[in-house]
């Protein structure tokens, strides 16, 4: 038996938003009867293009009705920007949690509130070339990589449970596999703050005020920064420093640690005599 | 709330009785059946008495009985002696809608070189016995046809198919956890090598299985260990269990007649009724060659999940064979196998009653059944009332 939460129980005991609006502004249907679950949604906005009235319809499991139930009351009220950016894991938390293997409940909902915006919009759906990737459940690329890029997702099995792709024969698992690698090794760069030019100067400088200057000036010494260009921090030995024999080895094995630890670990310091 | 229990396939209440048998072994007579002294001794001679019990039901020697710790033990004992007595043949001959004990044990077999064949059943759950018989090959070492299906019920002719596969000197086993106990069994008026039964499908405890094992069949062990079971499956006796089991075996001998059919009086009554009372539902396998407790009824364009859920709101168990409560995202490999409609398969739910389910419970179910399914309905995007002027029986 499923862990369900008892949001969960509760909303699918009694859905809110249960069929079909009347004159609708935007409508989608995602899912299948073959898939085991399929969801029917459809809007209408009021004069300020705010979500007035939203009505689903869904074949599936508790938490397919859950998350539907959901959805509908989470963006009712919202404009068309701001549904847009609900996603599958704000679903999932507004119901408490979700069973792992039932994550592609919430991701359903949020495929089919992004499909009925576009229909909203009027154009085709923005599907460039949607390659099918599970034949079993005909789940696409674009809707695997979403899913990881979005649930931070690292194995097949969990892609699995967030949309069903190799649910069925298995025969896409290496597909899926690569999917994966592709969207992590894209986004492990992302996942380290880049710094601008500005903000990698203020870090520098607060940095040194803070965890630099005051020790160099207990020995009556002192740094000032000159410029950074890239990664190379240029500064120069003010005070006591100036004159010390052992500064180089100060900058080296104090400042440079200091800045990598603090700022970014590419930092290297050079010393300049204006 | 009243539990309604109509999930006995899964498993079975442990009978008053049987508990009462098998009290005293907990307790107070807690020897071991191996010791010399007449404290254990006397253990020992209620686990003969137990063997008994069971080899009486079945039309058994006593000595053709093995006592394991399940029917998935007893399957897999049976599959790999089968295969270790002979090592020259490669070939396993089964069915595509078998329990996961065989069919996951094939699969892995298969990934060390057995081949496999899996026989197709047709939209009826009914194996093609010409093409079963074309399927017996001298590379053959074993067949394992299950006796009954545990999801529809419909039952295989195991007998036949026995004599087909031991003409030809191919040994047969077959899975028949959930025939043993409800329809009769006589291994003296068959051919059947080895069969495979568990405790808990009829009224006796979890945890306990039997392998019977024809007389003179070659077999070799699947736990080593002790001398216990003439050494053909090592460990301590689970005697409070064995015990249990001797006591279900003979209330199942006395009473399977007159059980069987007040369970099937009860069963035809539900089935019946639901197909009456709601549109878009049907039974899946046949109801010629079916067990008498069981029934599996699709409801069109809802999912068993829901379906289960707000049953189990009025207490009601049952099951379902649909994706979502098989644990994987495909419903059941039997409903598939026999080709079941997706619009069907995974609004299917199967009802397995017992002795202990009466008439009253019955009508209940009939009775809340209808407005569960509507109420699903009413939400799904498939179902428009027009629908109900087509009927799909």
């Amino acid at each position: 038996m499923w862990e369900y939460t008892e949001k969960v129980k509760e909303h699918f005991l009694n859905p809110r938003n249960v069929g079909e609006v009347e004159n609708p502004d935007g409508v989608a249907e995602v899912g299948s009867i073959a898939c085991g679950d399929a969801l029917k949604l459809s809007f209408k906005l009021d004069e300020n293009k705010r979500i007035k009235d939203i009505k689903f319809k869904t074949f599936g499991c508790a938490s397919a009705i859950a998350t539907s139930s959901a959805l509908t009351e989470m963006v009712k009220g919202m404009t068309l920007e701001e549904a847009m950016k609900v996603t599958n894991q704000d679903i999932a938390a507004y119901l408490g949690g979700l069973p792992q293997e039932k994550m592609h409940c919430s991701v359903m909902g949020k495929q089919a509130m992004e499909k009925a915006i576009e229909n909203y919009k009027g154009g085709p759906p923005t599907e460039p070339a949607a390659q099918i990737i599970c034949e079993c459940f005909g789940v696409t690329e674009r809707e695997i990589e979403q899913a990881v890029r979005e649930n931070n997702l690292s194995t097949v099995e969990e892609v699995t449970n967030y949309t069903k792709a190799g649910g069925g024969c298995g025969g896409c698992h290496d597909a899926i596999r690569q999917i994966i690698e592709r969207v992590r090794a894209e986004a492990a760069p992302a996942a380290r703050p880049k710094l601008s030019n500005v903000q990698k100067i203020k870090m520098i400088e607060e940095t040194i005020d803070r965890e630099i200057r005051p020790s160099l000036k207990k020995d009556g010494g002192d740094i000032e920064l000159v410029d950074v260009i890239g990664n190379r921090v240029l500064v120069a030995t003010r005070g006591t420093c100036a004159t010390c024999k052992a500064a180089d080895i100060t900058l080296k094995h104090f400042v440079e640690l200091k800045l990598r630890d603090f700022v970014s670990p590419e930092l290297v310091i050079e010393e300049v005599t204006p | 709330m009243k539990t309604i229990y109509l999930d006995n396939n899964a498993t079975t209440q442990v009978a008053e009785e049987v508990l009462d048998a098998m009290l005293p072994y907990f307790r107070d007579l807690y020897g071991n059946p191996s010791s010399m002294h007449s404290f254990g001794g006397q253990v020992g001679r209620r686990i003969r008495e137990a063997r008994e019990q069971v080899a009486a039901l079945i039309g058994a020697q006593p000595e053709e009985i093995i006592f394991t710790s399940c029917g998935t033990e007893s399957d897999n004992a049976a599959i790999r002696s089968a295969l270790a007595a002979h090592p020259d043949r490669r070939h396993i001959l089964t069915s595509r809608v078998e329990h996961p004990a065989i069919k996951s044990l094939c699969a892995h077999l298969s990934r060390q070189g057995y081949r496999i064949t899996e026989l197709p059943v047709d939209k009826d759950g009914i194996l093609d016995m010409a093409q079963y018989e074309r399927a017996l090959t001298p590379d053959t070492a074993i067949v394992s046809l299950m006796w009954a299906n545990n999801e529809t019920g419909v039952i295989f002719p195991a007998e036949k198919a026995a004599e087909l596969a031991t003409e030809r000197g191919i040994l047969f086993h077959t899975d028949a956890v959930q025939a043993v106990g409800k329809i009769p069994i006589n291994m003296k008026a068959n051919a059947i090598d080895m069969l495979s039964i568990s405790g808990h499908k009829l009224h006796a405890p979890k945890g306990i299985g039997i392998l019977y094992v024809r007389k003179g069949t070659r077999f070799s062990p699947f736990l080593i260990g002790g001398h216990q079971e003439k050494e053909r499956r090592g460990g301590t006796e689970n005697t409070p269990s064995i015990i249990g089991l001797g006591k279900a075996c003979e209330l199942a001998a006395r009473n399977m007649d007159t059980e069987s059919r007040m369970v099937l009086l009860l069963r035809d009554k539900l089935e019946t009724e639901i197909l009456s009372r709601i549109p878009n539902s049907r039974v899946n396998g046949t109801r010629l060659y079916r067990l008498p407790n069981t029934t599996n009824i699709s409801f069109e364009f809802v999912e068993g999940e829901a379906i289960l859920l707000l049953m189990d709101d009025y207490g009601i168990c049952a099951s379902s064979g649909s994706a979502c409560t098989s644990g994987s995202l495909q419903p059941s490999h039997v409903l598939r196998a026999m080709g079941v409609p997706f619009t069907m398969a995974h609004g299917s739910i199967r009802f397995s009653l017992s002795i202990y389910n009466t008439e009253d419970e019955i009508d209940f179910v009939i009775e809340k059944l209808p407005s569960i399914i509507e109420r699903l309905r009413s939400m799904s995007p498939y179902w428009n009332v027009g629908d109900q002027v087509c009927s799909v029986q």
